[in-house]
């Protein structure tokens, strides 16, 4: 097994507002190993950017309030200072944001804003760092990257931003690299070129990549694990095969039916997920999901621990024993394709 | 006009809507005082479309496509530079506003973003009150009972009449945008990309409020989308866009399963399938670079340079839709406009 590269430890944010104290996460435990790919999927209000604008220590909000430790190479994150910081940002981590349009400069050409971050991290001249940007954008699969590298943001489409933003991402050669929704913006031709190229420069690179989306369909694309949340917390956590075949959480189980997929014939009705996501300032005790749950029973009122409970490396946060769910699981991911059928809720 | 007795729908088989050769270009100006056109957007371009009642009629395509401008274009929100919109048996698309206005009522649109389109300072009970007022002839107590109807009937309490739209959470807030659209007993309506800023379990619930509705009320949708699942479930019919012109139109099922264009083989590819094993299998399609500008489309087909199937004639004649239906019913209706179709047996 790979060496572990970051390990996040019972990590809660929170943010004091004049209606009451958000948790926008709330006990988020996880590791990353070096070279794996790890998806967080989950709802928007889930807290998965909060989490890992955190490692990043990007946060900057008095009112926000931090807890637990970002141990990154053996070095905790959460206690270093801005200049410390700065070294570990940029070469150690890089992060890719989900709009290509704002988190590019408009002002300056797109070929400055990369080799700006080589000059800050290595002692090379602008004419080295100009030639090593244009490397990066034809690594990145820019068409003439000579001559598109004295372009300003607003020439390029939105692909090909990201593509820029990509190429700023690996200019250090990071260890870990964090997409933010990277995909979420574009549309799905361009879609399957950036996961294309993600996948490709993970190998050239070696970087290890936490991918954060909301899309079950890009997850199953490029991650090695998966964990999925839910109002702050994990629920559940596993490799690909496990989450997505042997899915042990009811909100894991919703969230893969409620997709309209097109490989499967069409279902008369989607599954859904009854009612909304709870407020992250008043959580439902016990299970957060619980009032949403088909399957809710007594022991939901007492919050759920993050558990291997189906397999070793396979962990969710859900009371229900696996056996029990075994039979339930089919019945609300693809009730048409189970056959005699009888809609069940509890 | 609100006491349109509910019998008066047609039967299925009637055509509602008729657009014939719509084109809609934008102009470039350059200059101060003295603009000069200087180019063109050819957002639509030559576009033939029939619907019948009860009908949905899905549009797909990538951003740029054209298929919002289509949208707007029907509901006579934008002037049409060329071609014909036929409603319910008459020509709507040179009526001037005034001519216009008793037609409002019987197409109704509804927005992608549930934030922008409705008015923040208006309460809930005045949204959807508006275009009673504007419109009906009823009085108050009349609309206050209609107003309760519509919130019931999109799932929504009728005790929140008196909130403001940021009081409801994304998904509640389309509802609220769709009980606006159903206050006049629309015939059509055109959604405009309903679900895309949703999350993904919010979406199947308003996915399946639109189908009730549909069965409930008989209406007749044109449904925008890009996401190709999605429009696989809600329509009955897909067109398929590129650069302003319909490539590809067929019964839904049978595009899925016998996609003609190289362009919808392409865009299906690239839909991401929330299942690892399959995921891992399946040969995807990536297209090489961007859509090109519609200010200046591409000779003959304008998918040709991105084409892997192009061959010479591609950039010369544009080649027209024609028949290439299967034998049996269900593919009936199958056009495309290609020099090489795909799965077609010759």
């Amino acid at each position: 097994m790979a060496e572990q590269l970051l390990e996040v430890r019972n990590l809660k944010v929170s943010f004091r507002t004049e209606d009451g104290v958000v948790r926008a996460v709330d006990g988020v435990s996880f590791t990353v190993s070096e070279g794996e790919t790890l998806g967080i999927v989950g709802e928007s209000g889930s807290g998965k950017s909060v989490t890992m604008m955190s490692v990043m220590r990007l946060i900057i909000d008095p009112n926000a309030t931090f807890e637990g430790e970002v141990i990154y190479k053996g070095r905790d994150l959460m206690s270093l200072n801005q200049a410390e910081l700065r070294q570990v940002r940029g070469s150690e981590i890089a992060m890719i944001f989900q709009d290509p349009m704002t988190s590019l400069n408009p002002v300056y050409r797109v070929g400055w804003q990369i080799s700006e971050q080589i000059r800050a991290h290595e002692r090379v001249s602008k004419q080295a760092a100009r030639a090593r940007a244009i490397e990066l954008l034809q690594a990145v699969g820019i068409p003439h990257p000579a001559e598109r590298v004295d372009d300003f943001p607003h020439q390029f489409s939105g692909g090909m931003r990201q593509r820029v933003m990509i190429a700023m991402a690996l200019s250090c050669s990071p260890s870990l690299l964090i997409a933010d929704e990277p995909t979420t913006a574009l549309d799905v031709t361009i879609q399957a070129q950036i996961l294309e190229l993600i996948r490709k420069l993970k190998d050239e690179f070696g970087s290890a990549v936490v991918l954060i989306t909301h899309d079950m369909g890009v997850v199953a694309d490029v991650a090695d694990r998966v964990a999925v949340m839910y109002a702050g917390r994990i629920v559940e956590m596993g490799s690909k095969h496990d989450v997505f075949y042997d899915a042990e959480h009811p909100y894991t189980w919703g969230l893969l039916g409620s997709i309209a997929r097109i490989d499967r014939p069409k279902p008369r009705r989607l599954t859904t997920i009854r009612g909304l996501p709870p407020s992250l300032i008043n959580l439902p005790p016990g299970c957060a999901f619980g009032p949403r749950c088909p399957q809710r029973f007594e022991m939901c009122d007492q919050v759920p621990e993050l558990a291997p409970r189906a397999a070793f490396d396979h962990t969710d946060a859900c009371h229900l024993d696996p056996t029990i769910k075994r039979n339930r699981r089919d019945r609300t991911i693809h009730p048409e394709l189970v056959e005699g059928t009888n809609e069940q809720s509890a | 006009m609100s006491s349109r007795p509910d019998e008066t729908f047609n039967p299925p088989s009637e055509v509602l809507l008729r657009v014939e050769h719509l084109k809609k270009y934008f102009p470039i100006k350059r200059g101060i005082v003295f603009q000069r056109e200087v180019g063109r957007v050819h957002a639509v371009d030559d576009v033939s479309i029939e619907l019948r009642t009860g009908e949905t009629l899905g549009l797909v395509g990538e951003s740029g496509c054209g298929k919002s401008t289509l949208g707007r274009c029907i509901i006579r929100l934008l002037e049409l530079t060329g071609g014909t919109v036929m409603f319910d048996g008459k020509d709507i698309s040179r009526l001037s506003r005034r001519a216009l206005r008793p037609m409002r009522g019987d197409v109704q649109m509804v927005f992608q973003d549930p934030y922008a389109s409705l008015n923040p300072r208006k309460r809930v009970g005045t949204i959807i009150a508006d275009p009673l007022r504007i419109h009906g002839d009823s009085n108050r107590r009349q609309i206050r009972e209609r107003v309760r109807e519509l919130l019931e009937l999109v799932g929504l309490s009728p005790e929140h009449v008196n909130r403001y739209p940021h009081e409801f959470s994304g998904g509640q807030r389309q509802r609220i945008g769709v009980a606006r659209a159903l206050a006049l007993h629309p015939k059509l309506i055109i959604a405009d990309e309903p679900v895309s800023a949703l999350d993904v379990s919010i979406r199947a619930q308003v996915i399946n409020l639109l189908d009730d509705l549909q069965d409930e009320l008989g209406l007749t949708y044109i449904f925008i989308a890009h996401d190709l699942g999605v429009v696989r479930h809600v329509s009955d019919r897909i067109a398929v866009m590129y650069l302003g012109k319909i490539v590809e139109i067929s019964p839904a099922e049978a595009l899925y399963k016998r996609p003609v264009h190289p362009y919808t083989e392409a865009l299906l590819s690239a839909v991401p399938i929330p299942d690892p094993v399959i995921t891992a299998q399946r040969e995807q399609i990536v297209l090489e670079g961007d859509v090109p500008s519609p200010i200046a489309p591409p000779s003959g087909c304008r998918f040709h340079p991105r084409c892997k199937y192009a061959t010479e004639i591609c950039s010369q004649v544009e080649p027209p839709l024609i028949d290439h239906s299967g034998t049996d019913q269900a593919s009936a209706g199958h056009l495309a406009a290609c020099h090489h179709p795909l799965n077609v047996g010759r």
